[in-house]
């Protein structure tokens, strides 16, 4: 513990880095999935290619989308990008599949007494359909977001990661207090991100916690 | 309903703000939907709805009826565009609804659906507030107008903040009611609205919407497979046969009297000679009775009737002959009261008692006589011997 007051800036500096590394993936590969998941929801043939094509990129290691990524897009060696794009990836693979069946849930005669009201399609999807799908889309936001926080450290390797680099350098320069102080850091994070996506969660959804 | 055929009002039908079509007044019923030549044939080859041609009437309630695959549903469904027609035309209003955009026909047409839909994300009263926010209107009058339509379902006030899982079926079907109405559309659509509450449930509804109609005199379409909801809700009644094809349509006084062909016999049920006493409102002597309150000593020969001090019956104390002292639990309990409704009750109300005697009670429920079944029989032949058509 003692490394994380006495190296206080650099802590900070650190967790700045590991938050953006995985807020930015987690929003922008939800951003990404709410499309593709309403479109599997809608179309069982989308259906069978996008869900097979999900598991089968979560299933790439990590650490070798990570190191191939900068191959792939060109881009520098330290840029944050090579981070940030396959943990996007991993949050679209994740997050399809909430998306759709949470959207799959809405029941078929609210959707069919939205239709009757005289409701357009783009209003419907943003007043009725999403709302309805949002206590199950952030259930699966939750764990994406749980998820990232915890993969960001891999990008170490490619001197990138956050807390990652605390891994990397303690473990070198046999310092374990400083290996703990990511994974402190790490484990905070995640608890701290989890909570705040409930609470968001339950201030959206107030219906869907009352009884009769 | 005595006096509803009566009812055939003018008005035009507003949608988002401007008159569609002319008013149609021919010989004094207009016309506001119509089906002409209408087919609906699915992917799969089925024919859900096979050449219907019918007209409603305006300020009706007319119920299409049939069994399961019938083409009843998909026929309301036609008029607002939920389901297009393969061919054919349907009119509401004079104008042909494929030539209206979906979104804004809908908007225009009242729409109840089974289970009432509600959003369970929205209040009551933002449920209710749907369409006319669709529509464009300001919050604030929205809102003013759903807490009205609340009340006019007779829902307290204060259910307006409730979400609907906190409401009963019944509860959330009234809602469902208010939110079809808020706009005050002139043709509203049911589509089998009350067959997911129970018996008790869905009479309250019924007699509800009877009521909500002679105040609103809307143009109904109300769809059911109960034809009991059928005849008691419907000025006139479409009896779907399978296949989609029309089978009757027709008052429900002649679907009973003169039922088209076999299927719609068998269709009306076995005890239509029953049911058409409904619509019968002749007169039915009413005989004196000897009464009794609880508590008198009384010398008794025959059945009597033993009333409170207000006069309401309270049972039967059988007929022993001597002298008694009246008391409760000598009680034998009555059948049905009869208060000048129709044939059927007083029948009912004799054949139900326990003296064969039907108690006949005024509004205020006090007895004022007695009536028989032979006198409901000799009425009903005096009737048609006289050529009268129960109406």
């Amino acid at each position: 513990m003692t490394w994380i007051f006495e190296n206080w800036e650099r802590f900070w500096e650190v967790t700045a880095v590991h938050l953006r590394l995985s807020v930015v993936p987690v929003l922008a590969g939800f951003a990404l999935s709410i499309p593709l998941g309403w479109w599997a929801s809608r179309s069982p043939k989308a259906r069978l290619v996008l869900f097979p094509f999900a598991n089968v990129l979560f299933t790439i290691p990590s650490i070798a989308l990570i190191v191939i990524t900068p191959v792939l897009i060109g881009t520098k060696i330290l840029d944050e990008i090579n981070v940030i794009v396959p943990l996007t990836v991993y949050t679209v693979a994740l997050m399809i599949r909430s998306v759709a069946d949470a959207l799959s849930a809405v029941p078929g005669n609210v959707v069919a007494a939205a239709n009757a009201m005289g409701f357009r399609p783009l209003r419907r999807f943003l007043t009725v359909d999403f709302p309805l799908a949002l206590p199950v889309t952030i259930a699966g936001l939750r764990v994406a977001t749980v998820s990232n926080i915890s993969m960001v450290s891999v990008g170490a390797l490619v001197g990138l990661g956050g807390y990652g680099q605390l891994f990397t350098e303690g473990y070198q320069t046999d310092n374990t207090d400083k290996v703990l102080a990511g994974l402190i850091g790490t484990v905070v994070l995640a608890v701290l991100a989890d909570g705040l996506l409930l609470l968001i969660g339950r201030l959206l959804t107030p219906w869907a916690r009352v009884g009769r | 309903m005595p006096g509803y055929a009566e009812r055939v009002k003018v008005f035009g039908i507003y949608i988002q703000g401007g008159p569609i079509g002319v008013v149609v007044a021919t010989g004094g019923i207009r016309r506001v939907i119509e089906f002409r030549a209408v087919t609906k044939r699915f992917e799969d080859g089925t024919i859900a709805v096979d050449e219907l041609d019918l007209a409603v009437e305006a300020g009706t309630i007319t119920v299409f009826v049939g069994p399961s695959g019938c083409g009843k549903t998909t026929s309301l469904r036609m008029v607002n565009r939920m389901i297009d027609p393969t061919s054919g035309t349907i009119l509401v209003d004079g104008k042909d609804v494929l030539t209206v955009d979906p979104p804004t026909l809908r908007r225009g047409i009242g729409y109840v659906i089974q289970q009432a839909g509600l959003f369970p994300h929205r209040t009551v009263l933002d449920n209710i507030a749907t369409v006319p926010l669709l529509s464009g209107w300001d919050k604030r009058k929205a809102r003013t107008r759903a807490a009205e339509l609340l009340e006019i379902v007779g829902l307290d006030a204060n259910f307006g903040k409730r979400y609907p899982a906190q409401l009963s079926g019944g509860q959330q079907q009234r809602v469902g009611v208010a939110r079809a109405l808020a706009a005050d559309p002139p043709v509203l659509l049911m589509d089998e609205p009350f067959s997911a509450v129970d018996p008790v449930v869905r009479e309250d509804l019924q007699n509800e919407l009877l009521r909500l109609q002679a105040e609103l005199d809307k143009t109904i379409v109300f769809v059911t497979h109960d034809i009991d909801e059928a005849l008691k809700l419907g000025e006139r009644v479409a009896v779907f046969q399978t296949g989609g094809h029309l089978a009757q349509y027709a008052k429900p006084t002649e679907l009973l009297s003169a039922p088209a062909n076999d299927f719609v016999a068998s269709f009306v049920g076995r005890d239509r000679g029953y049911r058409t006493l409904t619509f019968l409102h002749a007169e039915v002597p009413v005989h004196p009775v000897a009464t009794a309150k609880l508590g008198e000593r009384v010398t008794i020969t025959d059945w009597t009737l033993v009333v409170d001090e207000q006069n309401r019956p309270r049972g039967w104390l059988s007929g022993v002959d001597g002298e008694v002292e009246v008391s409760e639990r000598d009680l034998v309990s009555g059948g049905s009261l009869y208060d000048g409704s129709s044939l059927r009750g007083a029948l009912d109300a004799a054949l139900s008692s326990p003296s064969a005697l039907g108690v006949v009670v005024d509004d205020a429920g006090a007895v004022t006589g007695v009536v028989k079944a032979d006198d409901v029989i000799q009425a009903l032949a005096k009737a048609r011997a006289a050529g009268e058509v129960p109406k």
